[in-house]
């Protein structure tokens, strides 16, 4: 589904990404995992077209996305969920929702999408008229995946979804990655907490400072004390 | 002179100030939407006031009825707005608030000169459309009919923006994106042509702005520059952004010109800038505004 070849990415003189490779394939949770300023988030970030310099291959359903800006690969099918969440503040839940369908094919359908969403996510059902902001901070991440997900993309990418959420939240969010995936959802999950992630993942790739160190399916790494001693301990 | 200030005559100067403030209100709003959005200070939007006051005379002198350049002026003027943005302001994007003010501080002279060169250095008058000359009896006296129609006029452009803003998807894209344009970006949305949109939509509501005033002071190349300075005055009490900011500011500021010219004439001028220094040091963002926003 998603094949990405030497992935180069630079932040103002700084060389980030020097080559990044790595494959998912459909219906996987393929997790990213390293230590911070690995280059995980601007992995995404490169993949989604949001950084003004990159070279490399990115290719999505068998379509080059080079040079593809960021909202054509939306439209491609290619979902993202940033780090801190970032709901809009003014806006209601209801309102961040058909934001993700306003640019989408699926728009007509609206009023469906919302209703599936609210099965989906019963938290926001009660919500959807309530301004998005006074939310607890576990209801926001929920908001902004519900968001990522609504128009039905071919693949979501999260990163750090659990940062700075109550653990009981948590674990409703990785069970709701477990549903996801059943149904068929392939997802690329950037993790801080690699234990958890690793748990629902099928593969992982462990990044650090700008390449893929190591690529291991996600039962052998969790066993594997000594790479995660290396390359994840903070 | 004193004896003469009768609560009927403060009321009748009330509305004069909300006729006066509503120009404000259609000029700040677009002001405060094109930097809500786009970041950027349009220097030039006096200009396009001034451009839509002229493109409504030449519009009247060619035969078109007044409504209908109601209609034509903003639409005519917006396009060129489409154009400015397209051509010279979206080369300046990520490249900080100072150089499309620079360029649209330049932009503002080059407009004004070329009218000049077209229409002359004179100003010209603008006659009131005949079906609104005269004045109404509004219980407290009689008000130039003209002013109230300017007052109706902003109250029709500001509810179809509200609707527009709160009820449409393009409405909903606009709200989210002054907001956090990477989201709506990362959600399909090409940022770039709201940007030029909003633009358009901002400038020719300067241009309405202007046809409605001609009337009220005629028509010349520097009719742009002052109200432009008033108009800046309005979006930083108002809050740099806030379209409810803009809205009361706006008529705020225009009846303390109107209360001042009567209590005090002289200190009209220095009355708007007088406002703006309290409220800056009371509230330094403004009514509305978000603190932070030019950082």
């Amino acid at each position: 589904m998603l094949k990405v070849e030497a992935l180069n990415a630079w932040y103002g003189p700084s060389h980030v990404l020097q080559g990044i490779d790595l494959e998912i394939r459909k219906g996987e949770i393929v997790c990213l995992i390293g230590r911070n300023g690995a280059g995980k988030t601007t992995t995404l970030k490169s993949i989604m077209g949001l950084l003004s310099k990159t070279t490399g291959s990115v290719v999505f359903e068998g379509q080059e996305l080079r040079g593809r800006p960021a909202h054509l690969r939306y439209g491609a099918g290619l979902a993202y969920v940033p780090e801190e969440r970032r709901i809009v503040p003014g806006l209601t839940v209801r309102e961040n929702l058909s934001l993700g369908l306003v640019a989408s094919s699926l728009k007509k359908r609206e009023a469906e999408l919302i209703d599936r969403t609210k099965r989906i996510f019963p938290r926001l059902a009660e919500r959807l008229d309530q301004t998005a902001i006074t939310m607890s901070g576990g209801e926001q991440q929920m908001l902004a995946i519900a968001r990522a997900m609504i128009a039905e993309p071919k693949l979501i990418m999260m990163d750090e979804p659990s940062e700075g959420i109550m653990p009981v939240l948590v674990d409703e969010m990785f069970e709701l990655f477990k549903t996801m995936k059943a149904e068929g959802q392939t997802i690329l999950l950037v993790e801080q907490n690699v234990e958890l992630a690793l748990g629902i993942a099928d593969r992982a790739y462990v990044v650090d400072q700008g390449v893929i160190v190591h690529e291991a399916g996600a039962a052998a790494l969790l066993a594997d004390a000594e790479i995660q001693e290396r390359y994840c301990s903070v | 002179m004193l004896a003469a200030l009768t609560p009927d005559l403060i009321a009748m100067q009330l509305f004069t100030g909300l006729a006066l403030g509503a120009v404000y209100v259609l000029l700040s709003i677009g002001l405060s939407l094109i930097f809500g959005m786009l970041t950027v200070v349009n220097f030039a939007h006096g200009a396009f006031y001034m451009i839509g006051a002229y493109v409504g005379l030449y519009a009247l002198s060619i035969g078109v009825n007044f409504w209908v350049a109601l209609l034509l002026v903003p639409i005519a003027v917006g396009l060129i707005g489409l154009a400015v943005e397209r051509v010279l302001i979206r080369p300046l994007y990520g490249r900080g608030i100072d150089y499309p003010l620079l360029l649209t501080f330049g932009l503002g002279y080059v407009m004004i000169e070329v009218v000049r060169i077209v229409f002359g250095r004179t100003g010209y008058p603008f006659d009131t459309p005949e079906l609104l000359q005269g004045a109404v009896d509004i219980w407290v006296g009689y008000f130039p009919l003209y002013r109230l129609f300017v007052i109706a006029a902003t109250a029709v452009v500001l509810i179809g923006l509200y609707i527009f803003l709160e009820k449409t998807s393009f409405g909903l894209i606009i709200r989210a994106g002054a907001r956090d344009p990477q989201i709506v970006r990362i959600l399909g949305v090409d940022v770039s042509k709201v940007w030029l949109i909003v633009f358009g939509i901002g400038t020719g509501i300067a241009g309405l702005a202007g046809l409605l005033a001609a009337p009220l002071q005629g028509v010349a190349p520097e009719m742009g520059a002052t109200i432009l300075a008033e108009a800046f005055v309005v979006t930083v009490v108002g809050g740099m952004g806030s379209l409810m900011g803009a809205v009361l500011a706006g008529l705020l500021v225009g009846v303390v010109v109107s209360m001042t010219s009567l209590f005090a004439p002289e200190m009209a001028k220095v009355s708007i800038f007088a406002l703006m220094a309290i409220v800056l040091l009371v509230r330094p963002q403004g009514f509305f505004g978000r603190a932070g926003l030019m950082s």
